[in-house]
């Protein structure tokens, strides 16, 4: 399944969803910003300063653990809901949320990431640059491309796959194991697994780089 | 004053209640730092100090628990917002109406955006 295999765009549900707070938010911050109060860019900023102060960035135990534990990994992979749940997170209800492993020859990269769309309670929250209609656009069609804006060469022989979430299914990506973290404890691994790295914009970190 | 880390945690010392670690403020979710953000901003503009925030938050807090929220802490920022919006009001930035007339327009915009678009706000959001 390449998340495209359907047309979803006649599905009842394929509009994006705001909730009644996220509408609430959303109409302040255009007010504010219209009358001069506030600076979008100022508050996005600030926001991105608690990138891993959102949620508690669940989805690097959950990856840490699929490292260290094959027989997680398999269930993870087999069916992520249930699998995430073992370690207590519950996303909402309805939600299913579906890993994706990388691979040598394989690298996945999640797009949606717009409305509630977004499996924070795994992830954190989203970076603040997926918001703009230029990156998601230039995501689907060129992912190579994006990529290699952030600084992240992804080799020829890899093949890139890009992930859409619907109303229903919500991805993250299985990064690679970073070399050299044999016998690591998951508490260790888990300070390797950043949030990009889960929606396949980066890689995990280095194991010098925690040192 | 700028709008920075550190005016957050100068916020947590004033404002009480609000969730934190070591570092300074955490968000449940992530509309919860958008709204953190926005009273830092006007905070930061002079629109009200600190005291007055938290008197005004107070008084939302207790109006909630009047009509039965539990106030756990799940709901704090529900009232901050609510703190906000109420703010914003009584400083004559923008009415309660017009605050729902937005509120609309985005719930339009969000109903006409296909899943996965940025939701963006147009004019045509207001005139239904």
């Amino acid at each position: 399944m390449t998340g495209h295999d359907h047309d979803h765009h006649h599905h009842d549900h394929d509009h994006s969803e705001l909730s009644e707070t996220e509408l609430r938010v959303r109409a302040l911050e255009t007010i504010l910003t219209e009358k001069g109060y506030v600076d979008p860019a100022a508050l996005d900023l600030l926001i991105e300063t608690y990138e891993t102060k959102v949620g508690p960035r669940n989805g690097a135990r959950v990856v840490a653990r699929a490292w260290s534990d094959p027989a997680f990994r398999a269930r993870l992979l087999e069916d992520a809901t249930p699998a995430i749940g073992e370690l207590g997170y519950a996303g909402r209800q309805g939600e299913h949320i579906v890993a994706v492993e990388n691979t040598p020859r394989l690298h996945n990269m999640v797009v949606c990431t717009l409305c509630s769309c977004y499996p924070w309670p795994v992830l954190g929250l989203p970076p603040v640059w997926y918001k703009s209609a230029p990156f998601r656009s230039k995501a689907v069609k060129d992912p190579r491309g994006v990529l290699a804006d952030f600084g992240f060469a992804v080799p020829d022989s890899t093949e890139i796959r890009v992930w859409d979430s619907t109303a229903e299914i919500r991805y993250f990506v299985l990064p690679m194991r970073p070399a050299g973290t044999e016998g690591w404890s998951e508490q260790r691994l888990a300070d390797l697994v950043t949030r990009d790295s889960m929606i396949g914009t980066g890689l995990p970190k280095q194991p010098h780089e925690v040192a | 004053m700028p709008l920075d880390p550190q005016a957050a945690l100068d916020a947590t010392r004033t404002v009480p209640g609000i969730p934190r670690d070591a570092d300074g403020p955490v968000f449940r979710e992530p509309w919860e730092a958008q709204a953190f953000a926005m009273a830092l901003a006007l905070h930061a503009r002079g629109l009200f100090s600190w005291n007055e925030w938290a008197a005004a938050l107070a008084q939302e807090i207790k109006r909630a628990q009047a009509a039965g929220d539990a106030d756990t802490g799940e709901t704090y920022y529900r009232h901050w917002l609510a703190t906000l919006e109420r703010l914003i009001a009584d400083k004559g930035v923008a009415t309660t109406a017009t605050l729902h007339r937005y509120r609309d327009a985005w719930d339009h915009a969000a109903d006409r955006t296909p899943h996965g678009s940025p939701i963006v706000l147009m004019p045509e959001d207001f005139a239904s």
